[in-house]
């Protein structure tokens, strides 16, 4: 069977006052159906780049970007995506910001009241519904955007370093959220972090990527049984593996030039 | 001890700078200190504006009803007829800047269409267009409408530009992601999170407005709160002008609570925004 997510010696090259940052080099990538992805790697390294890429909101500057075998062109409600930033509408409650891709397919208002009703309740937001989105926590707000998305169903989750900004209790409590209803919805998640243990935590498989330019520096397959154990020795082991991999790039992030001139 | 709220604590406290002022005002002036024909005792100012707010003549129940006659009294006549051209100029001058602000906003090649123009024209103070106003209008309402609304209109205008620019990135790409089209990405999208730019606007707008009625009132038109402090000027009533500019104030007063309450409800999402 051919993978839902293909890329194909994708490469996205910004050119900024002259000068020209290679983000992307030759990155062949194939994602099957249901299955948790992680892009792991340092800041800069190009992970948005290339979630942005499969989003369709900034195409690969060669190669090509194929979901169920088409050439993905524009962003597309088969492909949500939760924001670092959260990204709520300020102006719409918690329940038009959920409901908000339903009204855009013409769904009737009954069917999308029931529907939020339903996802608020999954995610416990059930007595914020008529509140705006300045009245909740970090947490709270990207529990609302992780709705926002499920209510599409679309069938990929993009999700870029979506629990960054919270705390580490917040954030376990939502990284199991997010387990739930990918082990409920079956759902295809490529999922961006920087951190090595959320990665262990939450993929199936973890994809490394090098610094500058970015090119996929190791694939690499986590077995573990679920519910995974952060303080059991094989998890640790793992850990340490692939910290092995990311340190190498951090350094090369380290002393790369951005670095030096920040310090100048 | 009796406990206050404190609302009504804060208010006796608002009272205390304006009730001194009065005070040493009056103090001075019924020890004779100051000519009245320049500045005019408090008292004699209520007096005179009390006399303004009266209505003209003695109430005839045969006439045309108690309201009526109750505000037939030139003082309210003339704020109506300021409060009036307020208005019209305001809506003339805001409903053509919004439309067109938007569509500058929205779209670059337009707005690299109109922008010079733009540019050169909004340092002209709307009172240089005094002359042109006369010219074109004559005297009576239409010029100095068309004075205000050229005061309201720029602000409106540079606003609601700014405010469809500077949306967010993070809101658009969401708004796409979840399949939005070019509709409903300017209504549901730009055009709220360019909302409170677009009310910053009016609200200078309409201070703008309200300072152009003032001074085309003195040149064009022969009532309305301008013309009123400038025709007591003549006979040197300094009493009455006191008396008008008061009413000036409490009429922007009005205005600028009015428009805070709008800004309160059409930003009740916005942060803050809660007090
Ligand atoms: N619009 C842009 N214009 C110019 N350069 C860009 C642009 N977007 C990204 N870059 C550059 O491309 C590289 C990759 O950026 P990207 O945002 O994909 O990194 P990232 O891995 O997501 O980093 P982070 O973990 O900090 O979010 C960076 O070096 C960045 O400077
Ligand atoms: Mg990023």
């Amino acid at each position: 069977m051919d993978a839902q997510i293909q890329v194909r010696n994708a490469s996205k090259v910004f050119s900024s006052n002259g000068s020209e940052i290679t983000a992307l080099q030759d990155i062949n990538l194939d994602i099957h159906s249901g299955q948790f992805v992680c892009l792991l790697g340092p800041s800069g390294c190009g992970k948005s780049t290339l979630l942005n890429a499969i989003a369709g909101f900034s195409p690969p500057s060669s190669g090509t970007v194929k979901v169920d075998g088409k050439v993905v062109q524009s962003p597309g409600a088969d492909r949500g995506m939760v924001f670092q930033e959260y990204a709520l509408f300020p102006w719409m409650t918690v329940g038009e910001n959920v409901g908000f891709g339903l009204e855009i397919k013409k769904t009737p208002k009954a069917r999308i009241k029931e529907k939020v009703d339903m996802l608020l309740s999954k995610l416990r937001l059930q007595d914020f519904r008529d509140r705006f989105p300045k009245d909740l926590s970090g947490g709270m707000q990207q529990r609302v955007a992780i709705a926002r998305v499920l209510a599409l169903d679309s069938p990929i989750l993009l999700m870029d370093e979506p629990f960054g900004a919270l705390d580490s209790l917040t954030r376990r409590n939502l990284q199991d959220e997010l387990l739930r209803v990918w082990t409920e919805y079956g759902k295809t998640i490529i999922f961006v972090t920087h951190s090595i243990e959320e990665s262990v935590y939450l993929a199936d498989r973890t994809i490394v990527m090098t610094y500058r330019p970015g090119t996929i520096k190791k694939d690499f397959s986590i077995t573990l049984p679920r519910q995974r154990d952060p303080a059991a020795p094989e998890f640790n082991e793992l850990k340490k593996e692939l910290a092995g991999l990311v340190i190498e790039e951090q350094r090369r992030y380290n002393q790369s030039d951005t670095w030096a001139h920040a310090l100048n | 001890m009796k406990i206050y709220p404190i609302k009504t604590l804060e208010r006796l406290r608002g009272a205390i700078v304006p009730a001194s002022v009065i005070a040493v005002w009056q103090a001075l002036s019924s020890q004779g200190y100051i000519n009245p024909q320049i500045l005019p005792a408090p008292t004699a100012v209520v007096a005179r504006w009390l006399d303004y707010l009266r209505p003209m003549e003695a109430y005839n129940a045969a006439g045309s009803g108690f309201m009526a006659w109750l505000f037939s009294g030139e003082l309210v006549r003339d704020a109506y007829s300021s409060l009036y051209r307020v208005v019209a100029g305001f809506l003339i001058g805001a409903g053509l800047a919004l439309p067109l602000g938007l569509l500058m906003g929205a779209n670059d090649k337009f707005y690299k269409l109109c922008d010079p123009l733009v540019q050169v024209l909004r340092p002209i103070p709307p009172i240089a267009y005094i002359p042109l106003a006369i010219l074109w209008f004559g005297l009576g309402n239409p010029p100095a409408v068309f004075l205000i609304s050229i005061g309201a209109f720029f602000p409106v205008l540079l606003n609601t530009i700014s405010g469809v620019r500077n949306v967010d990135g993070i809101y658009i790409r969401a708004a796409r992601n979840l399949g939005a089209g070019q509709a409903t990405l300017f209504v549901r999208v730009i055009l709220p999170a360019a909302t409170p730019y677009i009310l910053t606007g009016a609200r200078i707008g309409i201070g703008t407005a309200f300072i152009v009625v003032i001074v085309s009132e003195m040149i064009a038109v022969n009532n309305g709160l301008g013309f009123r402090i400038l025709e007591a000027r003549e006979f040197l009533w300094s009493d009455k002008i006191i008396a008008g500019m008061f009413t000036i104030g409490l009429l922007g007063l009005g205005i600028d609570t009015g428009i805070n309450s709008l800004n309160r409800y059409l930003l009740k999402w916005h942060r803050g925004m809660d007090h």
